[in-house]
């Protein structure tokens, strides 16, 4: 008999501590089944971020560290130059990547850290209680936008990908998401690519991931798949934002 | 050698193997000597960082994977840092970290100043942890208590912090290196390398759970306990005899001396205790002097910090006095033996 879904070799058998329907824990397994299949258990390193999924060293079973708030691609930038053999990712949040650690990200990039930054974009600050992250959607109800987020007062969403795809130093970039079977897949392999692009010393890599957050968001599991494709995609286009890959040859 | 220079050479010959530094002044010339000498050293890596808070997060990244990795940086620079200290010490990983204070407070002035005393010594960033710190006052000391400054780092797992000044970092001296660097990059055993053939390792603090963050705590005070036993270092001149001794460290130290060495002149008995680690401090030693001095002065270069410790230590079985110029003034000898000279016959110690 063929096996088709098993538990990934890489992730502890204990239950995740995530509210239904949120999208850690699916991109937590994605992450698992890649270090199993490409083989780099033995040298992999992970840095999960603040906030909801700061635990994901309790799943991953993997060597980690933690990082103060926003520090991720600092702290990946020294274990990488410290220990190149390593392949070295964090995993971050939006508020994590984009705002109190938006140099930080913005400085890896251009210096082409070989690392590969995974980004998760639920449009709010989970962990804390559902507060107003840099990439809320304008008008979205959080508990610090009462009114909706409104431009004049609190900004426009702001797009990682983007702003990461013009700097010279980053090679790969994709947003993906996790709202369907088909997009998982697709995360599945944006964030192969990324551990790929890593592993042929190409330079940094940015792979960004929609993930619902339906306790926050008000709404029920299908509702919140729902409002990423319709809502979230439409401010955060899915696909492959830059591809230099093939351009570059490998150190 | 400038001071400055006199660090970085010493770290590359303790084995540091990552520098991760951002420009600011007095403490340019560190970061210029890791960016010519370092960075072109096999397997090893200078990086001018985006902020302060960028560079102390790449050294914790560093020491993650067992690598020795230092930065540097003055006053305001190191505010900016304390977050990555305070992570450092709860996740009990080595660091050296180079403060070459400058007046403060807020941008302040560049010149030499003492005034992150407290700062330095009371751990300096969130949480309830203390760094060892090591005060040098010649370029001779900034190289030795470099490659002490790492030994003890990863002895202790902890992060220690070198604290010199403008004047000290950006003097000429002659400077003697006792150390080879190292053939081999030193890993420390522990490190996150992979989870080759062993169970996963996890670096962190947090903890849903107190009691865990509690446990924690007690094993960094346990450690606190065993450095302040094994760990304290101090200078002492002329205090046999004296009737009146002077405390103070690092530059402001070396002005001191001199002032005493004049006041010897004039038939004044006064000594210096001179304190190389502020944190531990030797409060110790200024109970055993006080068994034969009551008079103390505390000479620094602020408005009056390691005085408090002096204060502590003596627990009132002596009398202390101050004298203090902060902001970056820096006073001369002849200031400061007009201080002990008028303290010395204001309270009788002629007789």
């Amino acid at each position: 008999m063929k096996t088709v879904y098993t538990h990934p070799k890489y992730l502890k058998k204990v239950p995740f501590h995530y509210c239904p329907g949120c999208g850690h824990s699916v991109i937590h397994r994605l992450i698992a089944e890649l270090i199993d299949e490409m083989n780099i258990h033995d040298r992999v390193l992970g840095i999960p971020p603040c906030g909801c999924s700061v635990f994901a060293y309790n799943y991953l079973d993997i060597d980690m560290t933690e990082a103060a708030h926003g520090r991720g691609a600092a702290v990946a930038t020294g274990m990488k130059r410290a220990f190149p053999e390593a392949i070295v990712f964090s995993y971050q949040g939006d508020g994590d990547l984009a705002a109190i650690g938006t140099a930080e990200t913005i400085h890896a990039a251009n210096r082409g850290e070989n690392i590969t930054v995974i980004s998760v974009n639920n449009a709010v600050y989970g962990m804390t209680g559902g507060q107003m992250a840099p990439t809320t959607l304008l008008d979205q109800w959080t508990t610090t936008t009462p009114y909706g987020r409104d431009a004049k007062t609190a900004g426009h969403p702001v797009k990682m990908c983007e702003l990461v795809a013009v700097l010279d130093g980053s090679v790969y970039v994709e947003r993906t998401a996790v709202d369907s079977p088909a997009n998982i897949r697709k995360a599945k392999k944006a964030i192969q690519k990324g551990f790929q692009v890593q592993m042929d010393n190409l330079g940094f890599s940015l792979v960004e991931v929609l993930s619902p957050c339906p306790v926050n968001w008000k709404m029920t599991p299908v509702e919140s798949w729902e409002w990423i494709e319709k809502e979230m995609e439409k401010v955060f286009p899915l696909g492959i934002i830059k591809d230099t890959t093939g351009k570059k040859d490998a150190d | 050698m400038d001071g400055n220079s006199a660090i970085g050479e010493a770290a590359i010959r303790a084995g540091c193997q990552c520098y991760f530094g951002y420009p600011i002044t007095p403490q340019n010339e560190l970061t210029e000597y890791m960016a010519a000498h370092l960075g072109k050293r096999k397997g090893c890596t200078f990086i001018q960082a985006e902020s302060e808070l960028a560079a102390i997060n790449m050294v914790f990244g560093a020491s993650v994977v067992g690598a020795r990795a230092m930065t540097s940086s003055s006053s305001p620079g190191i505010s900016l840092k304390q977050e990555g200290i305070s992570y450092l010490a709860a996740c009990e990983l080595p660091a050296v970290i180079v403060n070459m204070c400058r007046g403060g407070p807020g941008l302040g002035s560049i010149a030499a100043a003492q005034s992150d005393y407290f700062q330095a010594t009371r751990g300096g960033g969130h949480g309830d942890y203390r760094t060892i710190v090591l005060a040098p006052s010649s370029v001779q000391e900034l190289a030795d208590f470099t490659h002490r400054a790492f030994d003890l780092a990863d002895k202790y797992h902890t992060p220690v912090l070198i604290l010199g000044d403008g004047m000290l970092g950006q003097m000429m001296e002659p400077v003697e290196f006792k150390h080879e660097a190292p053939e081999v990059l030193p890993v420390r055993s522990g490190a996150l390398r992979g989870a080759k053939g062993r169970p996963s390792r996890i670096i962190k603090t947090l903890s849903s759970n107190p009691a865990d963050v509690e446990e924690l705590n007690w094993s960094l005070f346990r450690r606190y306990e065993l450095i302040k036993k094994e760990e304290v270092t101090y200078e002492t001149f002329m205090v046999d005899d004296a009737k009146l001794i002077v405390v103070a460290f690092g530059i402001a130290a070396r002005i001191a001396k001199g002032a005493i060495k004049n006041a010897r002149a004039s038939g004044l008995q006064v000594g210096m205790l001179r304190p190389t680690t502020l944190w531990p401090f030797p409060s110790q030693k200024v109970r055993e002097l006080a068994q034969n001095t009551k008079q103390f002065l505390v000479f620094e270069l602020n408005m009056g910090q390691m005085i408090e410790d002096v204060q502590l230590a003596l627990e009132g079985k002596g009398e202390v006095s101050f004298y203090g110029r902060p902001g970056g003034v820096v006073s001369a000898p002849n200031e400061v033996l007009r201080v002990i000279t008028r303290l010395y016959y204001q309270k009788g110690l002629e007789k």
